[in-house]
């Protein structure tokens, strides 16, 4: 296996804040890698940045071997790099069919044609699509009508809709009832493999990492503070400690 | 509505145009100058989706206008006059969209409306050019090398306002229905979304504002064509701000608003300067506010209320503003 994407030495402070204090990290293809760490300790800068969103002051991110820092978002895109957000970023006029929609007309490069943006086979692709995710029943219901958890889905499945090679997910289950978490996840998971997507999901729910990781990065204050499969980090006292909040003693305890 | 509703609807007040027009030869004039104010109206409606409202698009309408004045004399043939005046004005949509685009909201606005009063100010002032506020007179060109006088000159014109009317509010159907008008509409909800998936958001709306531009030029085109002159007034604000106020009170929500509400702006402005003069601009105040108040979707709104005989509430998307 080799790496997908390559980050090295990325910084990036807000004022005092060091989102990014010298990352670096590559990621294999085909992998699924989670990321954990607690608020503010910038793993949504680490997305932001290899996005296009925010150029970091120093380092470099490459994909497949390409440089990304200084590209802008849609290029970087095309280039078979999406993305979802930890707000679902959703054209809210526009009902949940249509945004799938209008994700695979840009997909297509269908977005500059005054073709019926409904036109069967794009409809169909998204209302499939859709249905996987467990969306059938809200196809065509208006964006800004939805609970958060259906948003946070059809946000991810519009991402999806674009086909990358790598997506990045911004805590993709926050949001989505307790109860349905685990059988999306899985449905997630699946539909990623089918379509061979190199996968980087930040995650609080420490149930779906060990269920879907091959790997976590852990993030603390702008660095990766570790790195490896889910066994070793998920039964790593300071990691319980720092990222979960339970006291080393108790951690020690409780991991056999 | 439907494409199919819409279209027959269209057919409909066509029809009456038609009829109207054959009652009283001066409204032959009226009705034309109001087909040709829709068209820029109807661009309006098209930026209106991305949230944008232009408060200089009297700018397009005024430079197809002496577009027009300008090649009349070199060129005095309608079939050759119309078509280059409008091209001039969506090249005017290029350069001011390129510069434009950049900016949203108010600064959108306030930025049109910039533009229109450079453009007004330079009408006004180069009078060796363009003889200032007393405008050009066009000579009589000629229609596929034929000398018309009169009512069929008029006619010729008023035909050729009714065919634009059809033809564009068919081209704006078409572009709203397709990716690129929906995305107009994302530009307005989630535009960062839209970079996120590899779309361009200010191409998108460029290529609506070039849209609009060629609109109003056409419009613009006719205006000069059958008023045969021109003054700086096109281009005042005033003007701009009409066919903001005609957009709201026709309704957002249906290429027919924008042709409703000029048909029926025009003709209560020429009945209310005739009969109570002094008392426009407090009937256009009242009006727009009651339409504001009370019937969000316009015109449109109103007619569609009818005939679904039940009182439709506006949807959100629909509203003007
Ligand atoms: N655009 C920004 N401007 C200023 N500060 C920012 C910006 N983005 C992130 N930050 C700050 O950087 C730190 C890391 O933020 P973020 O990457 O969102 O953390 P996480 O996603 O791990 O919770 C936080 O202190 C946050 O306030
Ligand atoms: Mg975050």
């Amino acid at each position: 296996m080799s790496a997908l994407l390559s980050a090295r030495g990325l910084r990036l402070a807000f004022g005092g804040v060091r989102a990014a204090d010298g990352i670096d990290l590559d990621v294999m293809e085909r992998e699924f890698l989670a990321i954990i760490g607690p608020n503010g300790a910038g793993k949504t800068t680490f997305i932001n940045m290899t996005t296009g969103h925010l150029r970091p002051q120093a380092g470099s991110i490459t994909y497949r071997g390409v440089e990304l820092l200084g590209r802008k978002p849609r290029d970087i895109v095309r280039m078979g790099v999406a993305r979802s957000f930890q707000l679902p970023q959703l054209f809210t006029e526009h009902t949940v069919l249509e945004n799938a929609t209008l994700a695979i007309a840009a997909r297509e490069g269908g977005w500059a044609s005054l073709r019926p943006l409904l036109r069967p086979a794009w409809r169909e692709e998204a209302a499939e699509l859709l249905g996987r995710f467990g969306l059938a029943s809200a196809l065509h219901r208006r964006a800004d009508a939805l609970n958060e958890g259906t948003r946070k889905l059809a946000d991810i499945a519009m991402a999806v809709a674009l086909r990358p090679r790598l997506l990045l997910m911004d805590e993709p289950t926050s949001g989505v009832a307790a109860a349905d978490k685990m059988a999306v996840v899985e449905t997630l998971a699946r539909v990623l493999r089918d379509e061979g997507v190199t996968a980087v999901f930040v995650e609080h729910d420490m149930d779906v990492v060990a269920r879907i990781a091959d790997r976590v990065a852990v993030w603390g204050q702008g660095k990766i503070a570790a790195l490896g499969p889910p066994r070793q980090i998920l039964s790593d006292p300071i990691v319980l400690r720092d990222v979960i909040g339970i006291p080393v003693g108790e951690a020690a305890d409780a991991v056999p | 509505m439907s494409a199919r509703n819409e279209f027959l609807l269209g057919l409909l007040g066509a029809a009456l145009l038609v009829l109207l027009a054959l009652s009283a030869p001066w409204l032959r004039f009226v009705l034309t100058v109001a087909l040709a104010k829709g068209l820029a109206v109807l661009g309006i409606l098209l930026l209106l989706r991305a949230g944008q409202v232009s408060f200089g698009h009297a700018l397009f309408v005024a430079l197809a206008a002496y577009a027009a004045a300008f090649l009349a004399p070199l060129l005095p043939e309608v079939a050759l006059l119309l078509p280059a005046a409008a091209l001039v004005a969506a090249l005017g949509g290029l350069v001011a969209g390129l510069f434009v685009m950049r900016y949203r909201d108010i600064f959108f606005g306030m930025l049109n409306l910039a533009l229109s009063m450079v453009f007004y100010s330079l009408l006004e002032k180069l009078y060796g050019l363009t003889h200032g506020t007393d405008g050009i007179r066009l000579p009589l060109p000629r229609v596929l090398g034929l000398t018309l006088e009169g009512a069929a000159y008029e006619w010729v014109l008023f035909a050729l306002a009714l065919s634009f009317a059809f033809g564009f509010a068919a081209l704006v159907r078409l572009w709203l229905a397709a990716p690129l008008g929906q995305a107009l509409s994302g530009i307005k909800t989630r535009e960062a979304r839209l970079e996120f998936m590899g779309v361009p958001a200010r191409r998108v709306l460029l290529a609506a504002y070039i849209l609009s531009a060629l609109m109003a030029g056409c419009g613009g085109a006719l205006v000069a064509l059958t008023s045969r002159h021109v003054t700086p007034a096109l281009a005042y604000w005033t003007a701009s701000g009409e066919l903001v106020f005609i957009a709201i009170l026709g309704g957002a929500g249906s290429v027919l608003g924008a042709f409703l509400g000029a048909v029926v702006y025009e003709l209560t402005r020429v009945y209310a300067a005739a009969t109570i003069a002094d008392a426009w601009q407090l009937i256009l105040g009242t009006v727009l506010l009651l339409v504001i108040l009370f019937a969000p979707g316009g015109l449109v709104g109103m007619l569609r209320g009818l005939l679904h005989r039940r009182p439709t509430p506006a949807k959100a998307g629909e509203r003007p503003a």
